[in-house]
C-alpha cells in the first residue's frame, strides 16, 4: 500500500468533486421529472388526452432507470463523506448531519411513491395512482431542499457550540437547517433542477421534432417540459442575483474571486473572462466599468466599495487558479443563464402573441442544445458555490486539507469510480434511448394495451386479484 | 434511559431493517447468480426481477437512513470505521452502485446478451455487498476499529476470522431469507414450480446458515471475546430465540407448509439485534462507549424527532407500498403491452399454461 500511497487531498477532492457532478445531473430529473409527468399525467386524465397519458407513462418508465442510478451514486456520496473526509465528519457530523436525518425522510417517501406510481399504472385506479405520484414531487422538493441545507451549512456555519479543544459541544438542530445562506442556495438548487430537467426532456423532443417527428405527441412532449423550465428560468435569473448578493455580504472572499476584484476599492468593473495572474494583476476580459459595484448593491450604485483579494489571508481565500476557475464558471453560469432566459421569453412571446411555439427550425435547433447547455450552467453554478469556498470546507472553522483521509489509496478508488461512472453513465443514455427506439418501433404496430383499461383477456391469465 | 441510548436503539432498528429487508434483495441477487444459462435461468430470474422490482429502492434507503444516523449521532466512531474500512466500504459503495444500476438496465434492455451482462453485474455485485457489509460488523464486534476517529489496521481490520465469519454469515443469511421470500412470492403468483425450487434452496442455504453460525461461535470464542460473552449472557435469550426461529422455518418449509417466512426474519431480526445486545455498553468493543461516542444532546433529540416522524409517516407509506406489493397491484413497470410481451414478469402470469402443456 505504501508503495503507492500518495498525497490523498487532491485525489480526495477530485473524486467528490467528480462523483458530485455526476450526481448533480441526475439530481434534476429526480425532483422535476416526475412533476412533469404528473403535469401530462393530469393532462390525461381531465382532457381525455392520451398522447398525454402515453408520454406520462413513458416518462415514469424512463424515471425508473434514471431514479435508480440517481438513487445509488447518491448512496455512493453518503460513503464518501466518511471515506474521504472523515476528519470532517468526525468533528462535525452533529451539526452537518441534521439536515441529511430530515433528507433521509424525504428520500424515504420518494422511494416508496415512486416504486407505487411507476408500477401501479395497470391496476390502480387512474386518479388514485395520479396521486401517488404526488408525494414523489414533494419529496424531491423537500429532499433537495435538505441537501442543500446542508451545503449552506458549510458557507454558515452555524447552530453549534465549540469547546477549548473544537469539539461541537451544544447543536441547536434548526439554527443549523435555517442557516442564513439556506434559502437563496435552497431556492437556487430547487429552481435549478426544474430549469435542468425541462430543459433536459425539451431538448430530446426538440431533436425529434427536428427529424421531422411532428405528432402531437411529440409536440406535447416538448411543451410540457419546455414551459416549465421557460418558467423556471427568469425566476432563477431573480434568486441567483439574491443569492450573489448574500454572497456579496457574506463571503467577502468568494465574492472577490466570483468577480475578479483583486484590490479593494469602489467603481469596480465586471469583467467578462479576463484572468488573474500570480502577482495580482488582471489582463483580459471585457471591462463594463462600475457594472459590479452596482450590482453589490444598487442602493449605493457605483460607489459601492467592493472588498478585494487583498483584504484576505491568502491562505483563507481561493488560490490563483482557483480564482480564475470561480470567475470563469460564474461567466458561464450568468452568460448561458442569461442566453436560456432570452430564449423562454421568446417562447413566452411566441405563446403571448401567437397562441403557438415558435415555428421557426431555428428555434428548435437552439432548443435542442438546452439540455446539454443548461447542464453546464448548473456545473458552472456548483463550481462557483464549492471552489468559491475553498479554502474551507466549513467556512472559517476547517480547511478542507484538515478534514481530508489519510489514506493514501484514494487515488486507486479515484481511478476506479471514474471508471465505473463512466460506464454506467454512457450505459443510461444507450439504455434511455434504446427504450425511446424500441417504443417508436412499437408505435406503429399494436398498442392494444392502453393504460388505464382493462387487461385484455389472455388465454392464460389467472384471475390472481380482482382487477380494481 | 439517556439520549445516546435511544438513539443507539434507533440505529440498530435501521441495522436490523436493512439485514431483513435489504439484505432479502441481495440473496435474491445470489440467487440469480446461480439460476444458470439463459434458458434455465430465465423462470427463476423473472421471479426475482418481479419480486423485488418495486421494492428494493425503499428497502436500500435503510442503509442510508443507518449511515446518516451513525455519522450524525455518533460522529467519532463513524469516523473511525470510515478510515480503518475503507477498502470493504469502498469495494460496498461500488458495488451498489453497479448491483441498483444494472438492475435497472436489465429491466429497460430487451436483448438477451445485453440482459446477460448486466444480470451478471447485478448478481455478483449483490453477492459482494453483502460480504463486504458482513466483514465490516465484523471488524466492528472484534474490536479492531480504535476510538478517537483513527485509523486501524488497514487490511487485517477486515481480513481476520471474525469478518470472514461476518461475510459469509451475510452472504448465507441474505440468501437464506431471499428464497424464503422467493417461494412465498411464487406461491402467490401460483407457480408451484418456482416455488418447490425456491423451497429447496431456502432449506439448503437455511442449513448452511446454521452451520455457519455454529461455526462461527468457536471463532467469536477465540476472535472477539467481548461480543461472545455478551452472546452467551445477556444477549443469550436473543441467540435462542433466533435458532428456534430458524430450526421452526426450517421445519415447516421442510413439511411445506406456510410460515416459514415470518420466521426467517424473526432469526434474522433477532441475530443482529443479539449482537447489539451483546456488544453494549460499547459502540466500538472495547474502546468507545456508546455514551462516549454520542453527539449533543440537541443533535441527539433531533435524530429522535425525525425517527418519530417517520415512525408516523414512512412506516405506514412502507406498509402500504408491501401490501400493494402483495396483493400484485404493482405488476410491472408501465403498460404497453409492445414491452411486456417481452418482459419476463410476463412468464410470470402464465405458469398455468406451462403447468399445463
Amino acid at each position: 500500500m505504501t508503495l503507492f500511497a500518495v498525497d490523498p487531498v487532491p485525489w480526495a477532492r477530485s473524486q467528490m468533486a467528480f462523483t458530485l457532478g455526476f450526481h448533480i445531473i441526475l439530481v434534476p430529473l429526480g425532483v422535476s421529472w416526475a412533476a412533469m409527468a404528473l403535469i401530462a399525467n393530469y393532462r390525461a386524465l381531465k382532457h381525455d388526452d392520451s398522447d398525454a397519458l402515453v408520454l406520462a407513462q413513458r416518462w415514469s418508465k424512463y424515471m425508473a432507470v434514471t431514479f435508480a442510478v440517481g438513487a445509488v451514486t447518491g448512496t455512493v456520496l453518503t460513503f464518501e463523506f466518511g471515506l474521504l473526509w472523515p476528519r470532517f465528519m468526525g468533528t462535525w457530523g452533529p451539526a452537518f448531519g441534521v439536515p441529511f436525518a430530515i433528507e433521509g425522510l424525504f428520500f424515504f417517501t420518494e422511494a416508496i411513491f415512486v416504486a407505487i406510481y411507476i408500477y401501479g399504472w395497470k391496476r390502480l385506479k387512474p386518479w388514485a395512482h395520479f396521486w401517488t405520484g404526488v408525494p414523489v414531487v414533494v419529496a424531491g422538493i423537500g429532499g433537495s431542499v435538505s441537501v442543500v441545507a446542508a451545503n449552506a451549512w458549510m458557507n454558515d456555519p452555524s447552530g453549534f457550540t465549540l469547546d477549548s479543544s473544537g469539539k461541537v459541544v451544544d447543536v441547536k438542530p434548526l439554527a443549523v437547517i435555517f442557516n442564513k445562506a439556506m434559502p437563496y442556495e435552497a431556492a437556487h438548487m430547487l429552481v435549478a433542477a426544474y430549469l435542468v430537467g425541462g430543459f433536459l426532456v425539451a431538448s430530446v423532443y426538440a431533436v425529434a421534432m427536428l427529424r421531422g417527428r411532428r405528432t402531437r405527441y411529440y409536440r406535447l412532449g416538448f411543451i410540457i417540459p419546455f414551459t416549465v423550465a421557460a418558467i423556471a428560468t427568469p425566476v432563477q435569473m431573480a434568486v441567483g442575483d439574491s443569492l450573489a448578493r448574500w454572497v456579496f455580504n457574506n463571503q467577502p472572499a468568494k465574492f472577490a474571486a466570483i468577480e475578479l476584484v483583486t484590490r479593494t476599492g469602489d467603481d469596480v468593473p465586471e469583467i467578462l473572462l479576463g484572468h488573474e495572474h500570480a502577482n495580482g494583476t488582471v489582463t483580459g476580459g471585457i471591462r463594463i466599468p462600475d457594472l459590479a459595484s452596482f450590482l453589490s448593491d444598487p442602493r449605493t450604485g457605483a460607489s459601492t466599495v467592493v472588498e478585494g483579494r487583498n483584504a484576505f489571508p491568502s491562505d483563507g481565500e481561493p488560490t490563483v487558479a482557483q480564482t480564475n476557475a470561480v470567475h470563469l464558471a460564474w461567466d458561464l453560469m450568468v452568460g448561458l443563464g442569461t442566453l436560456l432566459t432570452l430564449l423562454s421569453l421568446w417562447y413566452g412571446g411566441s405563446w403571448l402573441f401567437k397562441r403557438d411555439m415558435p415555428r421557426t427550425r431555428w428555434f428548435l435547433r437552439i432548443a435542442a442544445c438546452t439540455g446539454v447547455l443548461a447542464v453546464i450552467t448548473m456545473e458552472a453554478g456548483w463550481v462557483v458555490t464549492e471552489v468559491g469556498r475553498q479554502p474551507w470546507i466549513v467556512y472559517n472553522y476547517m480547511r478542507v486539507d484538515q478534514a481530508a483521509t489519510t489514506n493514501g489509496g484514494v487515488w486507486v478508488t479515484f481511478v476506479a469510480v471514474v471508471g465505473i461512472y463512466l460506464v454506467v453513465g454512457v450505459t443510461t443514455i444507450l439504455v434511455l434511448r434504446g427504450m425511446s427506439r424500441r417504443w417508436r418501433a412499437a408505435d406503429g404496430g399494436d398498442e392494444s394495451d392502453v393504460p388505464y383499461g382493462p387487461t385484455p383477456p389472455r388465454p392464460e391469465v389467472r384471475e390472481e386479484v380482482p382487477v380494481g | 434511559m439517556s439520549w445516546s441510548d435511544v438513539v443507539a436503539v434507533v440505529l440498530f432498528f435501521g441495522v436490523t431493517a436493512y439485514a431483513v429487508f435489504g439484505g432479502a434483495d441481495f440473496g435474491a441477487g445470489f440467487w440469480d447468480l446461480i439460476a444458470g444459462g439463459a434458458d434455465r435461468g430465465e423462470r427463476p430470474r423473472a421471479l426475482i426481477d418481479h419480486s423485488i422490482g418495486p421494492v428494493w429502492e425503499a428497502n436500500h434507503v435503510w442503509l442510508i437512513f443507518t449511515l446518516v444516523i451513525l455519522w450524525t449521532a455518533f460522529s467519532t466512531a463513524f469516523a473511525s470505521i470510515t478510515l480503518t474500512l475503507f477498502v470493504p466500504l469502498t469495494l460496498a459503495a461500488l458495488g451498489i452502485v453497479l448491483r441498483g444500476s444494472s438492475f435497472a438496465f436489465r429491466k429497460a434492455v430487451f436483448r438477451t446478451r445485453d440482459q446477460r451482462n448486466f444480470g451478471a453485474a447485478f448478481a455478483s455485485s449483490s453477492v459482494l455487498v453483502p460480504y463486504c457489509m458482513g466483514a465490516i460488523a465484523g471488524a466492528i464486534a472484534s474490536g479492531r476499529v480504535p476510538a478517537g476517529g483513527e485509523a486501524g489496521e488497514p487490511v487485517s481490520s477486515w481480513v481476520n476470522p471474525t469478518s470472514i465469519l461476518g461475510g459469509v454469515l451475510a452472504v448465507t443469511v441474505c440468501s437464506y431469507l431471499a428464497a424464503v421470500y422467493l417461494e412465498w412470492d411464487a406461491r402467490r403468483f401460483d407457480d408451484a414450480q418456482m416455488a418447490e425450487y425456491f423451497r429447496r434452496r431456502a432449506i439448503a442455504a437455511g442449513a448452511v446458515a446454521g452451520v455457519v453460525a455454529f461455526i462461527g461461535v468457536f471463532v467469536l470464542h477465540s476472535d472477539a471475546r467481548y461480543v461472545f460473552d455478551g452472546l452467551t449472557s445477556r444477549a443469550l435469550p436473543f441467540v435462542i430465540l433466533s435458532a428456534l426461529c430458524g430450526a421452526g422455518s426450517l421445519f415447516l418449509l421442510v413439511r411445506d407448509r406456510r410460515g416459514a417466512r415470518v420466521l426467517s426474519i424473526g432469526a434474522v431480526a433477532t441475530v443482529v439485534i443479539g449482537w447489539g445486545v451483546a456488544q453494549w455498553p460499547y459502540m466500538l468493543p472495547t474502546s468507545l462507549k456508546v455514551s462516549q461516542a454520542a453527539a449533543p444532546d440537541g443533535t441527539l433529540v433531533a435524530v429522535v424527532v425525525v425517527f418519530a416522524i417517520a415512525a408516523v409517516t414512512i412506516v405506514p407509506a412502507l406498509v402500504l407500498l408491501f401490501v400493494l406489493d402483495q396483493k400484485s397491484v404493482l405488476p410491472e413497470e408501465g403498460t404497453e403491452s409492445a414491452d411486456s410481451a417481452v418482459v419476463g414478469s410476463e412468464q410470470l402470469q402464465t405458469p398455468g399454461a406451462i403447468n399445463r402443456l
